[in-house]
């Protein structure tokens, strides 16, 4: 029985071109208090652009329909669970928009004035300083815009590392239950990738890790707890493994959130890790980010930082651009200053005993729902889960149901589905994530549904098959969509609308 | 603490179902050697209020209500307040990445709005879905190039904003892309063609210059375009200021554009979060690094959108992909789309004309150091002070001026870039001028 929603009526809304007529605007511009100037005298003829050809012309309330009728063909956090396991997300808490746009932060201008930067500076310098605390390192840089860029400027550090040692090294050792932004990344530093197996706990397994390391191996990447929400019991073995040998230790921080408290990567073993601070840091997703990426090192690492790294000076914070061994920027200014002041709000309002206790919460619902679900779907490994849960579709799959059309079938449940099909070392991986933002009715309610599918599956496959039923749109023809792909809109040719 | 929404009675029954005694019970598996024997040595939790006030107090202690003609790269333009009641709505601001399309064609929908505007706005064929800002769509733009072309080198003009660059090095780094830069005219600001085209080999996979350049001055995109083809090199044509692109011709001749939409209603947020674009020809599209979504069908023959062509990426293709790169900004290019569509055709092309009037008012009389037609920067001689002390002079009225550019241009330490958009009043800018032209002494000690 579905229990969380029920049907209501959804807006149809036509493209913004579609409902643009000449003349239309959304905008006044305020009276010009200079001289008007001749674009074609100041700028020469040729560089002046005709009319944008195309673009569209509407009125502001049309602008506030449109965009808010789009948005209730989402789901989103506020609206229930979002299970979508190791790219999960938290609640969003609304304080942090509000003070993201404090005046003098919002309007700050990364080139302004250090002497008029103090307070951007400082929340900085505290964010920096929460997050060496949380993971045990040494250093932070704020400045990687994302997860994947913060891996990036990880294996960078690793490498200027080797290098300053006279050998950058050849290969990275990648898990093969690892995100796909790892293997992209250290091919993106000049690496060689070199995947190795897990054993059939789904950890990384220790003995054939040490038969491989030797002095080409730069560093290892691994993901603690791993992608299937397994803690890798080993790790400071493996650390140790790899220390032997002179290589470095990256950790994927992307499940962070499950150790928050209670352990810490730099009393692990772990020499450099990033953070996604829109999943452990609650700053929201937006639809594909913005994202933040931090990066945290032990000392050994931290001259090769990117520029510019904060100082302190009688009291003043200043940017030090001098740093003779930096790998130098990967971004513009000083990362994504925004996300870092909401993640530091975050930090604020749980406090030290506030973010483990977020941490137990978020391992109590993990294994909740694994516990519950355990008799009706196969775990895909008996380890004890820490913050997510990875199922199989094997016993469904005998009933010609997969992972995919299971995750369908939840959105006519009302939930967001889990991650489909990954990580890839599962068949038909399930997997479930569903952070300490919510209730056990919540919970109960999507236990519930996945039960209920469960059913469904053996008395009645095709309604599982061909789900979603109750979504304004049915499952899209993604095939022809990357055959034939239409990546804009363009309007329709004149001679076929006289034909209409 | 009001972010965990279980009362304890309910954590002992969620522990009972689990066979579990207590919370700590729950990482029982972790070896007792790693766990952490304190609390963590971080304030404890603090009311909504006190957090307001703590980030109220640290925006005090940044400038508040000057009056600044700093660009560079990030830019002072009005946003609209409809922009961010639309970014606010829940739906948009806590979805995730729209990897169901079923439930999530508002997102859908909005990215292939801002994909078609701003091939509308660049005169290219194909846009992704948004970069994580200009400055790393520059090195994915020659990634690209390389990849196209099968050739290593990058030639890229030292008026190409000098953090950008910085970017774009550390990028190439490691990627047996060698990265040569090319000079600019002394006396026009614009890219020096003549040194492109004795640099320009048959190794060279990418051109890249920017216009309006660092220097505010509009680059002549054709000529690049040409010196690049016929060598057999592709054109990146990069913007960090897109109002201009209201008024200037697009860079139609570019193969590959790549940008920064933080002009549009993006916040300056000291930095970031921004938006970047990439954006290029149809024949180059499955070379396009990030998200991209297309116009499909659902089963029932309605339009439908949905991310596609994801054989490019990492989480398929893994370290066989065209880029690391896995989010795109899509609530930041979401506030573009709005101030967009606000704005529309006529908008945005009066905005531009008033940036432009706004500059050139500004700019009348000054010492400009270069003589190619600007938008809303240019670069000014200081009038033998050093640009350090103008700005001193004009903090005491409040203003905040322009760009020192000597620390990445030593023959420039006598210049600062100065930006006025359609926010700089002309009041403000008259004393601007005042300063620039007569530094009184006292303002000299630093």
């Amino acid at each position: 029985m579905i229990r969380k929603v029920s049907r209501h009526i959804t807006q149809n809304e036509p493209l913004l071109f579609e409902s643009s007529s000449p003349g239309k605007k959304g905008y006044q511009l305020p009276d010009l208090d200079v001289p008007a100037v001749d674009p074609a005298e100041a700028l020469g003829a040729e560089n002046v652009r005709g009319e944008i050809e195309d673009f569209p012309e509407v009125s502001e309330v049309e602008v506030v329909r449109h965009f808010t009728r789009l948005s209730t063909w989402n789901y989103g956090i506020d609206l229930g669970l979002f299970p979508l396991g190791s790219c999960t997300m938290k609640y969003n808490p609304r304080v942090n928009e509000a003070v993201a746009r404090t005046e003098g932060l919002l309007w700050a201008h990364p080139y302004q004035p250090e002497a008029l930067s103090q307070g951007a500076m400082e929340i900085i310098a505290r964010l920096e300083a929460a997050l060496a605390e949380i993971t045990g390192m040494d250093a932070v840089t704020l400045q990687p815009a994302a997860g994947a860029h913060g891996e990036m400027t990880g294996i960078m550090l690793i490498r200027a590392y080797h290098e300053s040692k006279g050998n950058p090294r050849k290969k990275i050792l990648i898990p093969d239950s690892a995100h796909g932004t790892n293997p992209a990344t250290a091919t993106m530093v000049g690496y060689t990738v070199q995947n190795i197996k897990s054993n059939d706990r789904g950890m990384v397994d220790v003995e054939s890790l040490a038969s491989i390391v030797d002095e080409d191996v730069a560093g290892l990447m691994v993901t603690n707890p791993n992608t299937v929400g397994v803690f890798e019991g080993d790790i400071v073995r493996i650390a140790g493994i790899l220390h032997e040998k002179g290589a470095q230790v990256y950790m994927d921080g992307a499940n962070m959130n499950a150790l928050v408290g209670i352990t810490r990567p730099g009393d692990f073993g772990i020499d450099v890790m990033h953070l996604n601070l829109h999943k452990t840091f609650s700053t929201p997703h937006g639809g594909g980010g913005p994202g933040a990426g931090p990066v945290a090192v032990k000392s050994h690492l931290e001259p090769f930082l990117p520029i510019p790294r904060l100082r302190s000076e009688n009291d003043q914070w200043r940017w030090d651009y001098d740093r003779p061994q930096t790998i130098g920027r990967v971004r513009a200014f000083y990362g994504n200053f925004g996300v870092l002041v909401r993640a530091l709000a975050y930090i604020m309002a749980h406090g030290g005993e506030g973010l483990r206790n977020a941490t137990l919460d978020a391992l109590l619902n993990a294994n909740y729902i694994r516990k519950l679900l355990e008799p009706y779907y196969q775990i895909a490994y008996q380890a004890p889960s820490m913050h997510e849960c990875v199922f199989s579709d094997d016993r469904q799959a005998k009933r010609g149901v997969r992972t995919g059309d299971i995750a369908k079938r939840l959105i006519d449940y009302g939930f967001h589905p889990y991650t489909v099909s990954f990580p890839l070392i599962v068949r038909g991986a399930m997997m479930i994530e569903p952070t300490e933002t919510e209730s056990k009715a919540e919970l109960d309610l999507f236990v519930d549904a996945l039960i209920s599918i469960a059913k469904e599956v053996e008395e009645n496959p095709e309604l599982v098959l061909k789900a979603p039923h109750s979504t304004r749109i049915s499952r899209v023809d993604e095939v022809t969509a990357a055959r034939k792909p239409i990546l804009r809109w363009k309007p329709a040719p004149k001679a076929s609308q006289a034909a209409d | 603490m009001r972010y965990l929404p279980k009362s304890d009675s309910e954590r002992q029954e969620m522990l009972a179902v689990c066979g579990l005694q207590s919370l700590e019970e729950l990482y029982r598996q972790l070896p007792p050697d790693v766990l952490l024997d304190r609390p963590l040595a971080i304030e404890p939790g603090k009311s909504e209020y006190e957090i307001v006030e703590y980030f109220r107090a640290r925006g005090a202690e940044n400038a508040n209500g000057y009056p600044s003609f700093l660009g560079g790269g990030v830019y002072y333009h009005y946003r609209p307040v409809v922009v961010d009641t639309v970014a606010a709505r829940g739906e948009f601001l806590t979805s995730y990445t729209p990897y169901q399309p079923e439930i999530a064609q508002g997102t859908l929908t909005t990215i292939f709005e801002f994909q078609t505007m701003i091939c509308q706005l660049t005169g290219m064929d194909a846009a992704n879905a948004s970069m994580y800002d200009g400055s790393s769509a520059v090195p994915e733009a020659a990634m690209m190039a390389v990849r196209i072309t099968g050739r290593n080198k990058t030639l890229v003009a030292q008026n190409v904003h000098p953090e950008y660059r910085q970017v774009l090095r550390t990028y190439a780094m490691h990627q047996g892309m060698p990265i040569e830069e090319f000079a600019f005219d002394q006396a026009a600001g614009a890219a020096d063609l003549e040194d492109l085209e004795r640099r320009l080999d048959a190794d060279t996979a990418a051109v890249i210059i920017q216009t309006p350049n660092f220097f505010g001055v509009i680059e002549n995109v054709k000529a690049a375009a040409e010196l690049a083809h016929k060598q057999g090199a592709l054109l990146i044509v990069v913007f960090t200021e897109a109002v201009s692109l209201g008024l200037l011709e697009p860079p139609r001749d570019a193969d590959i554009v790549a940008g920064e939409l933080q002009s549009f209603a993006i916040p300056p947020s000291y930095g970031g979060p921004f938006a970047g674009i990439l954006a290029t020809r149809e024949k180059y599209l499955r070379q396009l690094p990030g998200r991209l979504v297309g116009e499909t069908k659902d089963s029932e023959g309605r339009r439908a959108f949905c991310l596609t062509l994801s054989t490019r990426e990492q989480h398929i293709r893994r370290e066989k992909a065209t880029s690391n790169i896995c989010t795109n900004q899509a609530l930041i290019a979401l506030m573009a789309t709005v101030f967009l569509s606000l704005y529309g055709k006529r908008g945005l092309r009066e905005l531009a004309e008033q940036n432009l009037a706004k500059a050139h008012y500004l700019a009348k009389d000054m010492k400009r150091r270069f003589s190619g037609p600007f938008f809303n920067e240019f670069v000014v001689q200081c009038n033998g002070r050093t640009p350090e002390a103008v700005n001193e002079a004009l903090l005491q009225r409040k203003i905040i001026g322009g760009l020192p550019l000597g620390r990445w241009y030593p023959s420039l330490a006598d210049c600062m870039l100065l930006c006025a958009t359609e926010m700089s009043r002309r009041e403000h800018m008259n004393t601007v001028r005042e300063v620039l032209q007569n530094v009184p002494e006292a303002a000299h000690v630093r």
